[in-house]
């Protein structure tokens, strides 16, 4: 009892740290919400640091196998949390100016945060599926949180029937998974999907074909990602900010789980999957994005895009592939989030502005904040020596030694004509001449946020080990007995 | 002889509809929260015929756990549905189009 109590400690303080700010929140007598952000922002620093003294503790289940902690979740976690926590600082100045400054958004990010934790550690289809829900339940309300607005509420709409749509796909696939292997728990389902002379029986297939859909939706992986440029365009800054970092960190970690821990051995039914969903996400997160002039619903294309890489490493189905995926995230997120600092921070006299012209010149008027902004596009783009070169330097490396090898052609093709979109940002905002309105001086927290991001980005090449080992060694945490699947992938592909 | 196969069969039906009236709807949104609904019962026929059948009670908790989920989810998305309608006016499926591209 004590040992499950322990367990779930980073996701315990969460939920009582929701509950009390909210009570914080209904009962005081004057405006609270600077005190409940404030509140917000220790209790996920808080709940990061417990999920952190895990690292080094060997795997642990907790609720009869239902929840697993490992070094991979606590990795996982702690970058969840800290994105859910910048993402909370990031806000402040933005809803104070938008009249959105509400009590309630940072105690529904907590909640959030809370499902996500319950999804990284889910080693379970009934914990999967009450962790998915109950970050997805206060992402709709989040979504729709300027609620004056019918953009907003539109974005709300969306993704809320799309999400219920896919939670309902998700549920299908676990009844038929749980139906045709007896058990919900992740290690009885791998022992009961074997395949047969390389073949897994049709009604399993099916089972794992709806999760996959599922979780494709929570990731945006194309054919999967219609809600994604909606949803990035009508919430505000703010929310996009949020919900293109910590919920895809959370969506890709429990993807990964599931799929190296309870399908290890059905390898041959959803390697073709991730691969073509990779491909079809590269390739449209690159093509779409040119034409679009809103810089929210570029970045939406955009983090589709880097979702299909990503994939790419995911499909390799490694231990190499696996910590490729999760640098590659981390590096996403950083990225992710320094970028949308400086789209924060993109406001003139008028208000808030978000189309690619408003940038023009920006390097006269604003040189730090287009220095930031030029740095986070050449990294997104994937141009060394910035950080996101070595995500996809190590996603694609993975791929080649597991010999997918038109995959990774394919990816980088699609990285040189994304390299476009990211490009033309940089044009604009050196090359063109200065437009009529200037941008307003960058918040103090978001230019630290920007600086701090930044340099990240650009010295990460300096230093990468202590983040790479770190990826290293939860990657084959989740492949300790994973080693199955890559043996089966060798068989397979030498039978080609 | 009712056996499972009935119940996979019957549950496959209606989740199909409910998949169906999302996408094939154009008329009114109250109409999708009800396709959702279907899809969350037909999950649930699954799994209880499953733990039926398998003679395990872990289907019946997770069908428990999911209806309580799937009034939570209405009670959400009908309070999206009220704050959509008092800006627009309509909820029309046709009308949920301000943005595209």
């Amino acid at each position: 009892m004590l040992q499950n109590l322990t367990l779930i400690l980073p996701e315990m303080i969460l939920f009582l740290g929701a509950m009390g700010l909210l009570m914080i929140g209904a009962f005081s007598k004057g405006d609270s919400t600077r005190t409940v952000n404030l509140g917000a922002i220790a209790i996920l620093a808080l709940a990061a640091a417990t999920a952190g003294s895990f690292a080094n503790n060997a795997q642990a289940t907790a609720f009869n196998g239902a929840f697993v902690m490992d070094s991979f979740a606590a990795l996982m976690k702690v970058l969840t949390f800290v994105a859910t926590g910048i993402a909370i600082i990031m806000s402040q100045g933005y809803m104070r100016l938008e009249k959105l400054a509400r009590f309630e958004y940072p105690v529904l990010l907590l909640l959030a945060a809370a499902g996500m934790g319950m999804m990284i550690s889910a080693n379970d289809l009934i914990a999967l599926y009450m962790g998915i829900e109950l970050q997805s339940l206060a992402l709709y309300v989040v979504a729709a949180i300027n609620r004056d607005s019918l953009r907003s509420t539109e974005a709300g709409l969306k993704y809320f029937v799309l999400g219920a749509l896919s939670s309902g796909m998700l549920l299908y696939g676990a009844s038929l998974i749980y139906g045709f292997s007896g058990s919900t728990n992740f290690v009885e389902i791998a022992a009961a999907f074997q395949p047969q002379d390389g073949i897994l029986p049709m009604a399993q297939v099916l089972g794992l074909v709806f999760l996959l859909a599922g979780l494709a939706f929570k990731i945006s992986a194309v054919p999967f990602h219609m809600w994604t440029p909606d949803v990035y365009e009508g919430a505000p800054t703010s929310v996009t900010a949020f919900f293109a970092s910590a919920p895809k960190l959370a969506g890709m970690a429990i993807f990964l789980r599931i799929m190296m821990t309870g399908f290890e051995n059905a390898l041959v039914a959803w390697q073709q999957i991730i691969i073509l969903l990779a491909i079809l996400s590269m390739v449209l997160g690159a093509f779409a994005a040119i034409g679009q002039q809103n810089i929210k619903r570029l970045m939406a294309y955009s983090s589709i895009g880097h979702m299909g890489f990503a994939l790419v490493g995911f499909a390799a189905a490694s231990a190499a592939g696996v910590s490729s995926v999760i640098l590659y995230m981390t590096l996403y997120v950083v990225m992710t989030l320094g970028t949308f600092a400086c789209i924060l921070s993109m406001r003139q006299d008028s208000g808030p502005v978000e189309r690619i012209s408003d940038l023009a010149g920006l390097s006269q008027t604003r040189p730090f904040m287009a220095f930031c902004l030029a740095v986070m596009m050449f990294s997104l783009a994937g141009i060394p020596p910035m950080a996101g070169f070595f995500g996809k330097l190590f996603v694609f490396r993975a791929a080649i030694d597991a010999g997918l090898y038109s995959l990774s052609i394919i990816g980088v093709l699609a990285s040189v004509v994304g390299a476009f979109y990211y490009l033309r940002i940089v044009k604009v905002m050196y090359l063109d001449a200065p437009a009529d309105e200037v941008n307003e001086p960058m918040p103090r927290e978001l230019s630290i946020l920007a600086g701090v991001m930044t340099a990240f980005t650009l010295l990460f090449f300096v230093y990468p080990s202590p983040l790479v080992e770190l990826a290293d060694k939860a990657g084959a945490v989740l492949m300790q007995d994973g080693m199955v699947a890559t043996d089966m992938l060798q068989e397979h592909l030498a039978g080609h | 002889m009712i056996g499972l196969t009935h119940y996979l069969t019957l549950a496959g039906i209606i989740f199909t509809i409910g998949v169906f009236g999302i996408f094939l709807n154009r008329k009114n949104v109250i109409i999708i929260l009800m396709s959702i609904e279907l899809m969350l019962l037909a999950v649930n026929i699954n799994l209880v015929a499953f733990s039926a059948f398998l003679g395990d009670l872990v289907g019946q908790v997770f069908a428990l756990l999911v209806l309580t989920v799937a009034a939570g989810e209405a009670a959400i998305g009908l309070a999206i549905l009220v704050v959509y309608f008092r800006n627009r006016g309509g909820i029309a499926v046709e009308d949920v189009s301000q943005m595209k591209g």
